[in-house]
């Protein structure tokens, strides 16, 4: 009776892969090549096996779900690694996985050597996965029996060409053993040929070993043989083995991926594990490399290997210095639009916009046609991961450039064609910094990132009050509110912002970001006080993903609820999470100060007392303290420096973006662009009521520190800065600093000249820069002071990697970070140092500076003065500070609001 | 007696209605649950309907024999909550086999008299394996999302006892039914494939989905297309959907199998979504009028009422189909 059913199946249903997970994957001949994600695997990532270590699931749910968003079509899961139990960890990763909808939308790879693993796997996943792998190693019984499970279990299998006697090396053992493999399955288990992938074994070329000459061409070979023989297969693979003889050597090892996928793509492999951020566009491989390389690949010369090494070696440090290729300027008006967005090249762009502009019927078309095409394929790669953030910037100057040209045109057509319609965005994004808040580079990557994606973006800059914010939202019909922020301050803006719009009735989502900002802060102060949908986004490349769900028809409803109820459980969790930690009273944390023996402390009297002011420092001294690594963050590169710049995934755009920022940068220091000013100050100063620092300038000032509370271990200490200042009691005489450097005069003059050059990307790498240069220069003026002005290290040596890491003696903690983190100080430091009047930095209502290229901070020279993190503090001390200071309860409160620790 | 697979190419197969609805209007009361055998069982028994074709077997097959009047080619054995795991509510483990084994039994009886009368329209019993009352890859446990209620092994195991009774019993079909989770369904198959491999017997095997809300997704959040692939690792006779929603919440649904597979495709909707008072009050007509889309648009072969249908809804089905060709099973992706 079941026989004619199957025989039905067979003759009927066209014999496809198909796959399944909350989404189906099907695999016809028209689908482009399947990539498989595998960074879930212990064996391949460090980073995932210490997360599955440590059971940090919910970061390794990250890890998984940041594949999916990346591109991945099916994500792979090993767990095989001797220090695991590896049968629970799939078992438990798998049960969170599915738990995950927008993971579980693809299909599953159970990936293991062991199969009890594999088995417990298959028994928790209810979409169709793949089983990774089974053999003939372990000779044909076994391999039976496995297959058989599988199928039973509902699940494709990857065929590994291994048999009893070895792997195969060669072409004729790859096909005896696919073949043998096939015929077992299909003939014997009735094993469905759609569901079977063979996994041929990518081996290294180039190695210098004979025996390994053929072995990509083996591989090609053997693809095509078992693509054409053994009907309904699939072949699949892991590619960065190919190239492992060049590791080291990224544009060599992309061009190498790009060839063996060329030819092993056009043979008949389908589906495969390939690092989308390896690989290099064939078309664009210089013709010379190309040619080297096929000459591997293809063992096409006996001296092909020797020739690629050399060839390598000019290749390494030159590979972006090769001359321009203008081939591309032949090729048709669409590709040559395209690729001007993609590779960021405005230089032909209004021509090309011309020319598509006279083929048009009306001018908008060129937007909404050959520009949007450029800029979808733009927002794929950007979306797959094929593409960084600063390229995307780049693109995005591009589009503006085009758009401009043609808004002349459009305004004509409109004058002329009054009924027609405006170009249809996909919808409109409000973006503020908010309130006394100076810093926008976040704010302006991200409106760079979702204007490249269609949206309208209504920047109204920073330090927005609410009300305009409310009343630019309303008059400008917005579909979604962007808020920024980076001092803590910001924090609480936030929440009152979110309580206007709640107030207001506004029904549109609020999207929360920048560096203070954190999904805790979200979930417990924000979104409570506002019924429709915030979002903490604190990447660029997310932002389009949640504004997308957020304002698509189909998914807003179901979205906007789960973003609402993550959010409730998270702040349930958070709430309930915290442990109750325990506090001493501000009393018996100042008889627990740190104790510096004041009789035998060496105390320098600084060469110079009182106020000195830098009017105009050569930017040129500031370069060798530059510290790039947050330089690249801001541009979510992550990674340290000078390592970045050869960073497997991100190396490539590193070094682009670095060359970017040095061209740059040479032209505001050989032109002196910006300013750079400072003001600072060394004082007599002395510790009274334990707290306070008292400093004797023209007029007696006062410093208010605050103490650790928290209940440590015994001995110890509960720190406060008064600590490094020697007490009035002691009879010593000690001394205290405090400085402001700016190098912020001059970037908005420089940001809004490229901005009306319609240039984003330099617009914010002025900026980000004037933030590098502003904290060299406080290194640099804090080197000045230890060795010259004060001279209490007059002799040290210290390389800048020794001043990243702080290994110099003496400290300058800067109000509004942990060791002092109330910004109130600062105002203290503007009337004794005259800031605002020497060099003209302000403070704005939240005591952010401006220009935001700003530091400022405290100097303490005592050799044992250390940064500490004052962590929470109780209601007696925020009393205490508030009668100390003469202010009110209610403002102490509201300005140390982030350290007060809640009962 | 022909073969289903036969009569498939040629027609548009009717399934019964619903039992439960039926059932309640026979007004039975905890005494008329327990009968006399179990009069002194410990906990209570009304609500337990799978019990009353050991309690009140005239009744169950009094209800096939309506269907069966009514039209329909195919009825459903009283055996929707007959495993292990489900009957742990009311302590009836133990009786699983036995409940099975008679509810298959009945309604072959009853079929047989049917077939006997009108051979040319033979009629088939679906032992009914419905998904027990717990979800082998959900958590009912929000905060603790990796927790589950029951294993894959578990469900296996409970499931193969029941489809080693319901064939023992007469049964001629498997109907895995209202899947709301579909690995649950996948235990299920994977138990049918052990049981026949040791009986080395070919069972015909429907499969039954259910879209839980107009999210287009079965509970555990499978599109219809991936709940597809997912249990067509094992050959079938027929796919579809039942329950939960009205026939014509169903037709999108529908048509993505339809356009899908080489199977058989099945339908066997409720009589509307639920009013106020929890009922079902979709008429015959009103019903039949809907499955006329299914028909027109060639989307069915087998097509049947879930919750809230009766005979009378079964009547105006079998009526309608009378008159269309079913869906040929020539189609596939």
């Amino acid at each position: 009776m079941s026989h004619t059913l199957e025989q039905r199946t067979v003759k009927n249903e066209q014999r496809f892969l198909k796959l399944s997970g909350l989404e189906p994957l099907v695999v016809t001949p028209e689908t482009n090549f399947i990539n498989v994600g595998e960074r879930t695997n212990v064996a391949g990532s460090k980073k995932f096996l210490r997360l599955i270590k440590e059971e940090k699931f919910e970061e390794a749910l990250d890890v998984a779900r940041h594949q999916v968003e990346g591109g991945a079509q099916i994500i792979d899961i090993n767990m095989d690694d001797g220090l695991i139990d590896g049968k629970e960890a799939m078992v438990k990763f798998l049960n969170l996985v599915i738990a995950e909808p927008d993971i579980a939308r693809v299909p599953i790879m159970i990936d293991s050597s062991k199969w009890d693993i594999i088995e417990a796997g298959l028994q928790v996943v209810q979409g169709k996965c793949v089983v990774n792998s089974i053999s003939l190693k372990e000779g044909e019984e076994e391999f039976v029996r496995h297959a058989k499970l599988i199928k039973r279990y509902g699940a494709a299998v990857i065929v590994m060409a291994f048999d009893e006697v070895g792997q195969a090396d060669n072409y004729e053992r790859r096909i005896e053993i696919a073949k043998r493999s096939y015929d077992v399955l299909v003939h014997k288990v009735g094993f469905p040929p759609e569901d079977i992938i063979f996994d041929l074994n990518i081996f290294p070329v180039a190695t210098g070993m004979d025996e390994h000459r053929l072995n990509a061409l083996d591989f090609i070979n053997a693809t095509k043989w078992v693509r054409e023989n053994l009907p309904h297969c699939s072949v699949s693979g892991g590619v960065s083995n190919v190239s492992f003889s060049f590791r080291g050597n990224n544009p060599v090892r992309e061009a190498m991926h790009s060839v063996f996928l060329y030819h092993a793509i056009k043979a008949g492999m389908n589906m495969g594990i390939v690092n989308p951020t390896m690989l290099e566009v064939y078309d664009d491989i210089p013709k010379d490399l190309l040619e080297h390389v096929e000459d591997v690949m293809l063992n096409r010369r006996d001296d092909a290997t020797e020739r690629l090494l050399d060839f390598a070696e000019s290749v390494v440090g030159k590979a972006k210095e090769s001359k321009v290729d203008l081939s591309w300027r032949e090729e048709p008006l669409q590709n040559r639009i395209t690729r001007a967005l993609v590779k960021g090249i405005d230089q032909y762009i209004v021509d090309d916009v011309e020319e598509a502009r006279q083929a048009a019927d009306k001018p908008i078309e060129v937007i909404e046609g050959n520009l949007m095409t450029g800029m979808n394929v733009v927002g794929d790669l950007f979306g797959s991961g094929k593409m960084f953030l600063p390229q995307v910037v780049k693109s995005a100057r591009v589009m503006k450039k085009a758009v401009a040209y043609l808004l002349p045109y459009i305004e004509e057509e409109k004058l002329q064609n009054p009924q027609e319609g405006d170009a249809k965005g996909a919808g409109k994004i409000l973006m503020a910094t908010v309130k006394g808040d100076v810093h926008d580079i976040g704010k302006n990557i991200v409106s760079v990132v979702l204007a490249c994606n269609n949206y309208e973006i209504v920047d109204l800059g920073v330090m927005v009050p609410p009300e305009k914010i409310i009343a630019s939202a309303i008059e400008h019909n917005v579909d979604v509110i962007g808020l920024s922020g980076l001092i803590t301050p910001s924090l609480d803006e936030m929440v009152h912002l979110a309580k206007e719009m709640q107030r207001k009735n506004f029904s549109v989502p609020l999207l929360i970001g920048g560096a203070t900002t954190s999904k805790a802060h979200t979930a417990v102060k924000i979104d409570p006080e506002y019924q429709q949908a915030v979002v903490h986004v604190n990447d660029a490349s997310r932002a389009v993903t949640v504004v997308g769900d957020l304002l698509q028809q189909e998914t807003s409803d179901a979205y906007k609820q789960a973003i609402k109820d993550d959010y409730n459980v998270f702040r349930d969790k958070f709430l309930k999470r915290s442990v109750k930690k325990e506090y001493k009273s501000i009393e018996k944390a100042r008889d627990n100060n740190f104790k510096i023996d004041w009789k035998t402390s060496v105390i320098t009297k600084p060469n110079q007392l009182g106020i000195q002011v830098i009017e105009e420092l050569e930017l040129e001294k500031l370069i060798p303290f530059i510290d790039w690594t947050p330089f690249f963050r801001s541009w979510e590169l992550h990674g340290k420096y000078p390592d970045i710049l050869s960073d497997d995934v991100v190396g490539e755009q590193a070094t682009d973006l670095f060359a970017d920022a040095q061209e740059m940068l040479s032209k505001i220091v050989s032109e002196q662009q910006l300013e750079a000013k400072a003001v600072f100050g060394l004082f007599p100063a002395n510790t009274i009521n334990t707290d306070d620092i008292e400093v004797e300038a023209d007029e007696k000032f006062v410093f208010r520190t605050l103490r650790q509370q928290l209940q440590r271990r015994a001995g110890v200490a509960d720190y406060a800065l008064a600590d490094f200042i020697a007490p009035k009691s002691s009879g010593k005489q000690d001394y205290i600093g405090c400085f402001c450097v700016s190098t912020g005069f001059g970037t908005a003059a420089l940001a809004a000249a490229y901005e009306k050059d319609l240039d984003d990307y330099n617009s914010i790498m002025v900026k980000a820069l004037a933030d590098r240069l502003a904290e060299a220069f406080a290194e640099y003026l804090h080197k000045k002071v230890r060795t010259v002005h004060w001279g209490y290290a007059a002799n040290e040596e210290l390389s800048n990697e020794d001043l990243i890491k702080e290994s110099y003696k003496g400290i300058r903690p800067a109000p509004g970070y942990p060791a002092c983190p109330d910004h109130l100080e600062k105002k203290t430091i503007w009337k004794l140092l005259q800031v605002e009047e020497q060099i003209g930095v302000k403070l704005t209502e939240s005591l952010a500076m401006w220009p935001a290229a700003s530091v400022s901070g405290y100097y303490f020279g005592n050799a044992e003065a250390r940064y500490f993190g004052l962590g929470k503090i109780k209601e007696d001390q925020v009393v205490d500070f508030a009668d100390r200071k003469g202010i009110s309860i209610e403002e102490a409160t509201k300005w140390l609001a982030p350290n007060i620790a809640e009962d | 007696m022909a073969k289903i697979e036969d009569i498939l190419q040629e027609r548009i197969l009717v399934l019964d209605g619903a039992m439960g609805t039926m059932l309640q209007r026979y007004k039975f009361q905890e005494e008329d649950f327990r009968g006399e055998r179990f009069a002194n069982w410990e906990h209570p028994l009304q609500g337990n309907n799978d019990l009353l074709t050991l309690t009140q077997p005239e009744a169950i097959a009094e209800v096939h024999r309506k269907y069966f009047a009514a039209g329909a080619d195919i009825v459903e054995t009283n055996t929707f909550s007959s495993t292990t795991i489900a009957m742990a509510d009311y302590y009836m483990e133990d009786l699983v086999y036995e409940l099975n084994y008679e509810s298959a039994r009945i309604a072959k009886m009853v079929a047989d008299e049917f077939t006997a009368k009108e051979p040319n329209k033979p009629r088939f019993v679906a032992g009914s394996i419905g998904p027990t009352n717990k979800t082998a890859s959900m958590s009912p446990d929000v905060n603790d999302p990796g927790f589950r209620a029951v294993s894959f092994d578990e469900l296996r195991i409970a499931y193969k006892q029941q489809v080693e009774a319901l064939l023992d019993g007469g049964s001629d079909i498997l109907l895995v039914e209202t899947i709301f989770d579909t690995l649950n369904a996948k235990a299920a198959l994977f138990a049918i494939e052990e049981v026949k491999e040791e009986r080395n017997i070919a069972v015909p095997i429907m499969v039954s989905g259910t879209i839980t809300d107009a999210s287009g997704r079965t509970l555990s959040g499978q599109t219809a297309e991936a709940f597809l692939i997912s249990i067509s690792h094992i050959p079938i006779l027929s796919v579809g959907f039942n329950c939960a929603l009205g026939a014509n919440q169903l037709v999108p649904h529908l048509e993505v199998l339809a356009s899908r597979t080489s199977q058989a495709v099945s339908a066997h909707p409720n009589a509307g979504l639920p009013n106020a008072f929890g009922e079902y009050d979709e008429s015959p007509e009103q019903m039949a009028a809907q499955i006329k889309e299914y028909v027109e648009k060639s989307l069915v072969n087998i097509v049947g009422g879930c919750c809230g249908t009766t005979p009378e809804h079964i009547t105006a089905i079998a009526e309608l189909v009378k008159e269309y060709k079913p869906r040929s099973l020539f189609v596939g992706r």
